[in-house]
């Protein structure tokens, strides 16, 4: 026990916005606790929902909550379940084999519900294209807020595409 | 080759490969012999030879003491069919009903004859992988019933889960049947996110494929990327310059300790030590991040192309690199007598998902889970080819096959892999980074075989003209590991489950293609 709290106490909080580039991420954790705030009165709640990626894009939402970026200081918090969650975080291709349980999920989702489509293969389909297998890009299969690129694409660019779909989600959608 | 009484003919490559075709006839004896001389079935897989001539063939991929024999089994063109050998080699099940639902190439006599990749994409009948398939053709939804085992009697009920998971986890179905809180059976569904990616290296050139492989399963970017390349440059006869040999491999240690500390972190959150996967995240991220910045990608996609690498390490960035994994190394030799004296975590760990040793040669258990069951084979140590040969791996292992056995050896293999990326570094050869790759006639195989953290990839390569792929069967380790966590789980409470699960951290899109 007192190793733990030693390597604890040695860590300190290393929560910070990224060191690249620096004074634009702040800015970003400011406006994305007000907005959460302003909207959703400080619980953003997010399901994930991998739709046949290769993976590599969730290891990026993973890193999300890691404590670097720590997503759940600005109350956004991963749920276990469609039922809770005011927002879809969907990985892409949608493969063939997982399109009807990503309707489903989406049809779980309560009212207003909000999508957010992850990856260059969330946003067009990417390398596996449209095919016997592939249904291609998130927004074939369920309506989309917001489509953030990049292989996979980088924690920040996943925070920025989470407020983005907030703000304009809250004007547009709700 | 002399382990049997075969004519084979070597395959050019990196690693020692052998080709030899095989009639109907011999396929199980063969299988029997070998499997009596403890070798491996790696993979076994399928293709369409209409359009040269032939019908179809069945492939196996074996691993022996002299290397990995490739046997080929030519089939009819109308009713292919080959007998099964899953009685022989258990891990050959779900691989023969994957052939069968993408190639029609049908298992004789094997008890099990349910489809594995077809859910509801494609009707049956339709066999995709088929040259006459055109890739773009849709089918309106099938019907998509599938006859789980069921377990009957007094208090059994069953727990469906996912394929949408609870976790950040990829997609998959396990049917649990349960009395009181105990596992009786678990049973997998998988290839949810089947993406037609062996369909798809068909329509791609030699260099194109690159890309794809290394997007197989995001988490072994290196070892499918490392793998293709050598395939490629066995069939075209490139020889890429022995720095890039030299950095490939610190690329896949650095893909290895990545991978093993997010996993060591998550574990620890699995037994509410949360302050594990702070901890181990925060070093990883540390890594991610100068990884990013020395290579241009945080997860190293791309870096391996077939002729080379794509960036070089130049001194000055070898060293931040290398003071970057001191510093890790340090926190971890922390953490890790932490885990090590924490008395709850140890309690879920020990005796936690058991997979015996002999169970596990039996079923053909690989990777660092194998090692962690007594399965002594890393493709590092076993064929030490370059430049392994020259930092010589020592292996990691362990023989209670439990979470805590898993864990183990992952601490022991991360701090492997820092002292190998150490000396890997200062053995970098100087010079060019990556040589042009050669033209490729039609007909040429290449093979490409590289010890991945999770375990072994294989890459089984044919061309076509115009330098253009015939043929790329992609194998992941996972094939052979997701049957042995159905068996790990018995007698285990559910609540275990994500527990167990983690410690093996298997591959559902390297599975499901």
């Amino acid at each position: 026990m007192y190793r733990l709290l030693k390597q604890i106490a040695k860590t300190g909080i290393v929560s910070e916005p990224p060191p690249h580039p620096d004074e634009t991420l702040r800015q970003i954790d400011q406006q994305l606790g007000e907005v959460i705030l302003r909207h959703f009165g400080r619980a953003l709640a997010i399901r994930h929902v991998d739709a046949g990626s290769c993976n590599g894009c969730e290891l990026e939402i993973h890193s999300m909550n890691g404590p670097y970026y720590n997503l759940e200081r600005l109350g956004i918090k991963f749920v276990a379940s469609p039922r809770h969650a005011d927002l879809l975080l969907v990985t892409g291709p949608v493969s063939r084999n997982m399109e009807l349980a990503l309707k489903r999920t989406y049809a779980a989702t309560p009212d207003p519900k909000l999508v957010v489509a992850i990856g260059d293969c969330g946003c067009t389909g990417g390398i596996f294209g449209e095919s016997y297998a592939s249904s291609g890009r998130v927004s074939n299969v369920i309506p989309v807020d917001v489509a953030v690129p990049g292989c996979p694409p980088t924690p920040i660019a996943l925070m920025q595409g989470i407020l983005t779909a907030i703000s304009s989600g809250g004007r547009d959608r709700a | 080759m002399t382990e049997l009484a075969l004519h084979t003919q070597p395959v050019a490559g990196a690693m020692p490969a052998f080709r030899a075709t095989v009639g109907a006839a011999e396929l199980r004896g063969l299988c029997e012999q070998t499997r009596a001389q403890k070798a491996r079935l790696v993979a076994l897989w399928g293709s369409d030879e209409t359009t040269r001539g032939g019908g179809y063939a069945l492939h196996l991929a074996l691993a022996l003491g002299s290397g990995l024999l490739w046997l080929t089994l030519p089939l009819a063109r109308e009713h292919p069919r080959y007998p099964s050998i899953a009685d022989i080699y258990p891990c050959a099940n779900r691989m023969q009903r994957a052939t069968y639902d993408l190639l029609g190439i049908h298992a004789q006599d094997s008890p099990d004859q349910r489809k594995w990749v077809r859910h509801r994409a494609w009707p049956g009948g339709v066999f995709p992988l088929r040259k006459a398939f055109p890739i773009g053709t849709s089918f309106p939804p099938s019907d998509d019933r599938y006859p789980f085992v069921k377990v009957e009697g007094e208090g059994v009920h069953e727990i469906p889960v996912g394929p949408v998971h609870a976790g950040t986890i990829e997609p998959g179905h396990f049917r649990f049947s349960i009395v009181g809180e105990k596992i009786l059976r678990l049973e997998e569904r998988l290839c949810y996110t089947h993406k037609g990616i062996e369909k798809l290296f068909e329509n791609m050139t030699l260099a194109e494929g690159a890309r794809l492989a290394g997007r197989v399963s995001g988490d072994s970017t290196v070892a499918y990327a490392w793998a293709y390349a050598m395939a490629v440059e066995g069939a075209t006869g490139t020889e890429p310059p022995s720095r890039a040999l030299g950095l490939r491999a610190i690329l896949l240690e650095l893909e290895r300790i990545a991978n093993h500390l997010g996993d060591l972190g998550y574990l620890g959150n699995d037994v509410a030590l949360s302050f594990g996967f702070f901890q181990f995240w925060r070093l990883k991220e540390d890594l991610l991040r100068l990884q990013g910045e020395l290579f241009g990608h945080r997860y190293l996609m791309d870096q391996v192309v077939p002729g080379g690498v794509a960036r070089d390490l130049p001194r000055d960035q070898a060293e931040r690199l290398l003071a970057r994994l001191e510093q890790i190394q340090s926190e971890v030799v922390a953490l890790k007598a932490i885990y090590d004296d924490h008395a709850g975590a140890q309690d879920r760990f020990v005796m936690t998902g058991q997979v015996l040793p002999e169970l596990a040669e039996k079923m053909g258990l690989v990777g660092f889970a194998g090692r962690a069951s007594g399965i002594k084979h890393d493709l590092r140590v076993d064929y030490p080819v370059l430049p392994y040969q020259q930092a010589g791996v020592r292996m990691a292992t362990h023989t209670r096959g439990d979470v805590a056995a898993r864990v183990s050896v992952r601490f022991d293999e991360m701090f492997e892999s820092m002292r190998l990326v150490r000396t890997l570094a200062s053995q970098l050869a100087p010079g060019a980074i990556r040589a042009p790759l050669a033209d490729c006639i039609p007909g040429k195989c290449g093979v490409g075989w590289v010890e991945g953290w999770r375990g072994e990839v294989l890459i089984a390569l044919e061309s076509a003209d115009a330098n253009r792929i015939h043929r790329a069967h992609a194998h992941d380790p996972s094939w052979q590991n997701w049957p042995l966590l159905e068996r790990a789980v018995l007698g285990n409470i559910v609540p275990d489950f994500p527990l167990i699960n983690k410690s093996f951290n298997l591959s559902y899109s390297g599975q499901d293609l």
